[in-house]
């Protein structure tokens, strides 16, 4: 289940020597198409793990559950901060909800 | 980037790194080995070799929600009472008690250390690391692994990205270093060290998923596919000794989409159910410890409701008010983030209706069951040089995160021992070309070879196991006959390797981990045809010998002889260090 990407946002990581999701993909699976945009080699091999979403600049990533698993269409989405990871959660209604937390340092 | 497929081997560009210590796999055990290994002695050449990216590589990828082992001392918890619950989850063993009651012993300051270095545990109103279980501590672990591999950098280590270990490389029964090639760059690396440590996690992808075949989701696993039992492999094809391979790793998960079950059933008191509403542990296994039962247990029991006409079987979430719904997300999103979206894709609110489960596919892991090198308690396995730490060290179950990164320590302090006491010997080039030739016969080939492409043969072996040596879809059965058919067609695709067909470096990478994963089915298969009993349903259940057999309570060892290929399977006792019923936590 490969992230789906937005072709529109994804600029191939210009500066870097690779982009950012084929640096950190743990599966070797995202890398960059002729035109210099990320696609995803083996869709079947994706294991979800999101180290690709979270790494991109451009927000250009997404994870989709198949429409085999689930039905059309939820979104999750996380914004790294410092320090902090804020998860945006929308269900296939509709429903919205936020998550934020703390994921670095030391918690009281 | 674009790939040149080389026409032979003179195109490949062969790198030699001289190095004092060699880590094989930068997760969780290896970031910690280097770590203990630089802090031992700053000036030692530390160096990792990491198949991904130590940012995020292996299991830990997506991050974790708990540290599954902390001794909380101030409510009387001790060492040799964790060791007593862990021998207890594997249902009395035999366990390697010397090597969990050493690393018990190290748990808390190594955990202590995570949090000093950025990981938030969590605390209760003591200000102690609030429990969620017995053991259990909760952690928001998003960032556990950039953490852990941070600090590796920041001590010193030397990290080699993307490359992949396809070898040791040995002076006679020595192993001085490894060799593997680059997924980036198409280089051939050889790493010359005094001592290596193998830390590359477990093996999954030998059996099939419950959720391939309807989704092409491959990948739909518990544990991370990209852990292919490269680091067993390599021992086995290495004459190192292996214990108790047959004792699997299989863990309820929720259905349809891999998620943890611990998190929503011990740490937020989500029993087992099934159709008929039933607490299952509770109605049928009360005998065995009921939803406190071992692990194997908690697997077997739900998959056996679904046998006898009483599924489907689920976590009873509905008794969760919606803030602890939200909550309970939460530490899912720090380790299965995407589970937190299949919930939604679903429209599946918890509070209303409960989680299904269902059993994973079976995966062998050292980290959680005893499979993995036989190790001395310097952690050194039977080949002299070569340690092993985390997943790949076997004997001590339970370890998950925490033990696992004690193990990364305690087998540094016994490489840079070890280093101390030796040279490195000049460098056999005639071994080194030789593997450079198999490590890039597949790619040599070329992409219009008329043979085998990686993908059909994990296919088949995945089916294969499955179906006869135990898999889901067997609902974890097997007998004699079924496991020597699994044998012998594994002789088979082992054979047919010479077949495989490398289109890309991606490519050439997954035909190097088929082969490593029929290398580990095969010593697996061994094990499993050697214990002929039940010593733990579900984990590992023949059907054709159903009770526990009292000869059998000791290790089952193997050794496969690299010049004949053979395999030769013995047994080790059992030593119990810990007095009392080994059946009880």
């Amino acid at each position: 289940m490969p992230p789906k990407v937005d072709r529109e946002k994804c600029d191939g990581c210009k500066a870097e020597k690779e982009s950012l999701c084929e640096q950190i993909c743990p599966g070797d699976l995202m890398t960059l198409a002729e035109d210099k945009k990320a696609y995803c080699r083996m869709p079947r091999d994706c294991w979800d793990c999101m180290s690709c979403i979270k790494a991109c600049p451009k927000g250009a990533l997404e994870t989709r559950i198949p429409y085999q698993l689930g039905y059309h269409v939820a979104k999750l989405i996380p914004m790294m901060g410092t320090n902090t990871i804020t998860w945006t959660c929308i269900d296939i209604n509709g429903k919205v909800e936020r998550f934020q937390y703390i994921n670095r340092g030391m918690l009281d | 980037m674009a790939e040149k497929i080389p026409k032979s081997l003179n195109e490949i560009q062969t790198e030699v790194i001289a190095t004092d210590l060699l880590i094989i796999g930068g997760g969780n055990a290896g970031c910690f080995a280097a770590y203990e290994a630089k802090t031992k002695n700053p000036s030692l050449r530390v160096t990792i070799m990491e198949k991904a990216h130590i940012s995020r590589s292996g299991a830990t990828a997506a991050g974790m929600d708990a540290i599954n082992t902390f001794i909380r001392t101030d409510k009387g918890e001790t060492p040799e009472k964790l060791v007593k619950w862990s021998r207890a989850q594997v249902g009395g063993g035999p366990i390697r008690e010397d090597l969990a009651l050493s690393n018990a012993e190290l748990l808390n300051e190594t955990v202590e250390l995570l949090e000093e270095w950025g990981l938030p545990i969590v605390k209760d109103e003591d200000g102690h690391y609030k429990l969620r279980g017995r053991w259990d501590i909760s952690i928001q672990g998003e960032q556990l692994k950039p953490i852990m591999a941070e600090k590796a950098m920041e001590v010193g280590a030397q990290v080699f990205n993307r490359v992949v270990a396809t070898n040791l490389l040995m002076d006679g029964d020595r192993c001085v270093g490894a060799m593997g090639f680059g997924v980036r760059d198409g280089k051939f690396y050889v790493f010359h060290s005094k001592a290596t440590i193998v830390s590359t996690g477990g093996a999954c992808g030998i059996y099939k998923s419950p959720v391939t075949d309807y989704s092409g989701a491959h990948h739909q696993t518990w544990m991370c596919p990209f852990n292919v039992g490269t680091g067993y492999a390599i021992g086995i094809r290495g004459a190192a000794e292996m214990t108790s391979m047959e004792q699997r790793w299989i863990a309820i998960r929720t259905k349809d989409f891999c998620g943890p079950v611990d998190t929503i059933s011990v740490a937020f008191g989500c029993m087992i159910t099934n159709a008929k509403g039933e607490r299952v542990m509770e109605v049928r296994y009360k005998d065995v410890g009921g939803d406190k039962a071992a692990r194997f247990y908690r697997l077997n029991a739900p998959m056996t409701e679904w046998l006898e006409g009483r599924g489907p079987t689920y976590v009873d979430t509905t008794i969760l008010s919606s803030e602890e719904a939200k909550d309970l997300r939460e530490d899912l999103l720090n380790e299965r983030p995407s589970f937190v979206l299949f919930l939604a894709s679903r429209g599946h609110d918890i509070t209303k209706e409960p989680v299904e489960i269902y059993g994973s596919d079976p995966y062998i892991v050292g980290g959680h069951t005893g499979s993995g090198y036989w190790v001395d308690m310097k952690r050194m396995t039977t080949v002299p040089g070569l340690f092993a730490a985390g997943e790949t060290a076997g004997g001590n179950p339970n370890k998950f995160v925490g033990g696992c990164a004690v193990e990364g320590r305690l087998s540094a302090r016994g490489a840079v021992d070890y280093i101390e006491k030796t040279t490195l010997p000049p460098l056999d080039t005639k071994q080194v070309e030789k593997e450079k030739e198999r490590v890039f016969a597949p790619f040599i080939r070329g992409p219009e070879f008329d043979g085998v492409n990686p993908m059909e043969m994990e296919e088949r072996m995945q089916r294969l196991m499955d179906e006869y040596a135990g898999g889901i879809h067997q609902f974890y059965r097997m007998n004699e006959e079924r496991l020597d058919h699994a044998l012998k067609n594994i002789k088979m695709l082992q054979d047919q390797t010479k077949y495989l067909y490398a289109k890309d470096i991606h490519s050439l990478m997954s035909a190097h981990e088929v082969s490593d994963r029929l290398d580990v089915a095969e010593v697996l298969v061994h094990h499993l045809k050697y214990r002929k009993e039940t010593r733990w349903p579900g984990w590992q259940t023949r059907m054709d010998y159903p009770e526990v057999d009292p000869d059998m309570d000791c290790f089952v060892e193997s050794v496969r002889d690299p010049k004949t290929g053979e395999i030769k399977i013995f047994k080790r006792p059992f030593k119990q260090l810990i007095p009392g019923d080994r059946t009880k936590a």
